[in-house]
């Protein structure tokens, strides 16, 4: 089983999606020559010509749109957007087309759409290189919203987007592009959407994360451990459609919840999580929920790990619950 | 209009230009889908009136437009539909009572009063759901179009669009995309002149929509948009340059709205009614009826027999959809995802015990 970086499984992925199924095609900004800013897609216009991984104009509406009227006419397309920061011209496009085509169409269209998008911050990428955004797909009837936190699962969880029939906000968390070396399985490895990882058992505190926040919360458990606290952290991998089943199972067992996520705080998907344990798991709850994020501020510069959840801050929160 | 908008048949309804030479029938048949257009709106907008219908966006005034673009294509093209194309679908075999059923929003719609009323998609004539978001559909068209070309086979896109969307982010990107790829795709712009109380004048500095093709490197034209001869050559010609390989084209059908923007809408707070009279000696209907008329294709009796058969065939399908009853609670939930996901499953039980003024059973699920 070859090791990879994610940024070579997310390409490992496209490369297995481009050969086996002739309706997939990539599209996006410095996707082809190129190899996309940050090499995902290197080499892939070589191997499979200027038609299925094209470059295109600067405007990432056209570039959504175009992804949406190629898949009514059946093509299989990935949209690249650049940053995620990038994707707010598109926006109506993926809330409003994309993700509404089934519906609003009675199941007459589908808009099997697969949009990637590097998210979030540690880059030392300023305020419009580093925001995580994924709560405004969530809360869009329609999108799935995927987030991977490992080589394996970028791999796995992208070949099962393309594999679907709905329109997918795939987020890649760039800090862990490649910070990180797994092995990956080769071919068509794929992992079920709407299905949580346990990243790390435990016994008396669940730390919900995932992307970016998955190895600090795992960093935060296992100090944790040196003071005796058996923490569990599940990587959530799918925002929507959750595993709900998951996430109570596991509270159900612990009793404490952290939640950790870098985008701000109001309204982000930790306030969904905290409402989902509130309304189905309270009496198993021995101590508050607890969100560990991003500053409702926008995404400083300099202070950049001032404004990011850190092991130091989760712990500072997993003490809380365990001493409430 | 400029004296580069390129017409057929003047007002009076004689040749002021190259006949296209449509063949008679294929102009009776045009003729009574426009008669049937006309009378379409007056029942439907009566309909609204009364309370029967929540919505309706005429075409009155655009019909020759509407019927000139969509006779131009072949079944298997597919169009990107904006308010007014209505007509278009009808054209290419939308039912009366789907129509209806439409309007109504009832569970005898193929949308199962999902849209309001008069956005409609059908599957069946190719014609692809949208949004009331102006120009949105014509990036989808620009990529059906890309999506065609790469597949190497020869269909076409119609986009279409007022002359509002010219405005769009979208309308640039789409064209801007179509003209770098090189893509089967024609954008139709119905110029009526008004976006709901803006006039063209605020929408574009531009001499005309047509000409914004220059700027994306292909060609535009402007078309008498009430002369039904005129939008059939303009756009049969984009159609053949789409499907032969030559790129888009942007068709600028100049033409007037009649009415208000919707029945919502009330044209008199913000234009003149001089204006439209003006129009209303340039109406697409009278022209092609003294032309046809003239040339003998349209016989007298003709247009009494058609309306009444219109007539017929709207009452007939008002009686049939007005018998359907609402969609069902559960219609609602279904094709947000393709397979219904847990939370959706559990919210449509809950709406349909609360719906139903039942207890729910189990446990509390919002």
């Amino acid at each position: 089983m070859p090791t990879m970086t994610m940024v070579q499984a997310i390409q490992d992925a496209l490369r297995v999606a481009l050969r086996q199924d002739p309706r997939v095609v990539l599209l996006g900004e410095d996707v082809g020559k190129n190899g996309g800013v940050f090499r995902v897609t290197e080499g892939l216009q070589a191997e499979f010509g200027a038609e299925r991984v094209s470059d295109t104009p600067l405007a990432e509406n056209g570039i959504v749109g175009g992804a949406i009227g190629m898949a009514l006419y059946g093509l299989r397309p990935v949209a690249e957007i650049q940053f995620v920061d990038f994707i707010y011209p598109a926006f109506d496009q993926i809330v409003s087309e994309m993700a509404k085509m089934r519906w609003r169409s009675a199941g007459q269209y589908a808009c099997p759409v697969v949009v990637r998008a590097p998210y979030g911050g540690g880059i030392k990428g300023g305020l419009y290189h580093s925001q995580s955004p994924e709560a405004y797909f969530c809360h869009t009837a329609g999108l799935k919203v995927v987030i991977p936190a490992t080589p394996r699962d970028a791999k796995g969880l992208l070949l099962e987007s393309l594999a679907g029939d709905d329109p997918v906000v795939f987020l890649e968390p760039k800090r862990l592009y490649r910070t990180l070396k797994e092995d990956v399985p080769e071919g068509a490895y794929r992992v079920p959407l709407s299905s949580a990882r346990v990243a790390r058992a435990g016994e008396q505190c669940t730390v919900l994360a995932y992307g970016a926040m998955v190895p600090v919360a795992l960093d935060a458990a296992e100090q944790a451990a040196g003071q005796s606290w058996s923490v569990e952290v599940l990587d959530l991998r799918t925002l929507v459609p959750l595993d709900q089943d998951a996430v109570l199972a596991s509270v159900s067992k612990t009793g404490r919840v952290v939640i950790v996520h870098e985008a701000p705080r109001t309204c982000g998907y930790g306030a969904e999580l905290a409402a989902l344990v509130a309304e189905k798991a309270l009496t198993s709850l021995q101590a508050p929920v607890l969100r560990v994020t991003g500053y409702d501020t926008p995404f400083p510069y300099t202070l950049e790990h001032t404004y990011l959840p850190d092991a130091p801050r989760v712990l500072r929160a997993i003490e809380h619950v365990m001493s409430y | 209009m400029s004296a580069a908008t390129f017409q057929v048949l003047g007002p009076e309804g004689t040749l002021t230009g190259p006949d296209p030479a449509i063949p008679r029938d294929d102009l009776r048949r045009a003729f009574r889908h426009m008669l049937k257009m006309r009378v379409l709106d007056q029942r439907m907008l009566s309909l609204q009136r009364q309370g029967r219908i929540g919505f309706y966006g005429t075409a009155t005034g655009e019909e020759a437009a509407v019927t000139g673009s969509a006779y131009a294509l072949r079944d298997t093209d597919w169009v990107f539909p904006a308010l007014r194309q209505t007509g278009v679908s009808l054209w290419r075999g939308t039912t009366m009572k789907e129509i209806v059923c439409q309007l109504i929003g009832n569970s005898g719609d193929v949308l199962i009063g999902r849209q309001m009323p008069c956005h409609f998609s059908d599957r069946k004539v190719r014609s692809v759901a949208w949004s009331s978001v102006i120009g949105t559909q014509l990036v989808h068209a620009m990529g059906a179009a890309w999506a065609a070309k790469i597949q190497k086979r020869d269909d076409v896109m119609m986009g279409y669009l007022g002359d509002g969307a010219s405005s769009s982010a979208d309308f640039h990107a789409a064209a801007n995309f179509a003209g770098v790829f090189k893509l089967p795709v024609v954008f139709f712009c119905q110029n009526n002149q008004w976006a709901i109380s803006v006039p063209l004048s605020m929408q574009t500095a531009s001499e005309s929509i047509a000409v914004k093709s220059d700027a994306y490197g292909f060609p535009g034209v402007r078309v008498d948009g009430n002369d039904l001869l005129a939008v059939i050559a303009a756009t049969r010609d984009a159609v053949e340059r789409a499907r032969s390989g030559g790129g888009p084209t942007l068709v600028e059908a100049v033409t007037f709205r009649m009415g208000g923007h919707s029945s919502s809408d009330d044209p008199t707070r913000y234009r003149d009614a001089a204006l439209v009279g003006d129009w209303e000696r340039r109406d697409p209907l009278t022209r092609l009826r003294a032309w046809l008329g003239a040339s003998q294709a349209l016989a007298p009796g003709d247009e009494e027999r058609w309306t009444q058969e219109i007539n017929d065939e709207i009452g007939a399908a008002i009686a049939e959809a007005e018998s359907f009853p609402p969609p069902p609670i559960e219609s609602m939930f279904a094709d947000v995802y393709k397979e219904m996901p847990r939370h959706l499953s559990e919210q449509m039980r809950y709406a349909v015990a609360m719906g139903e003024g039942q207890k729910f059973e189990g446990a509390f699920p919002l």
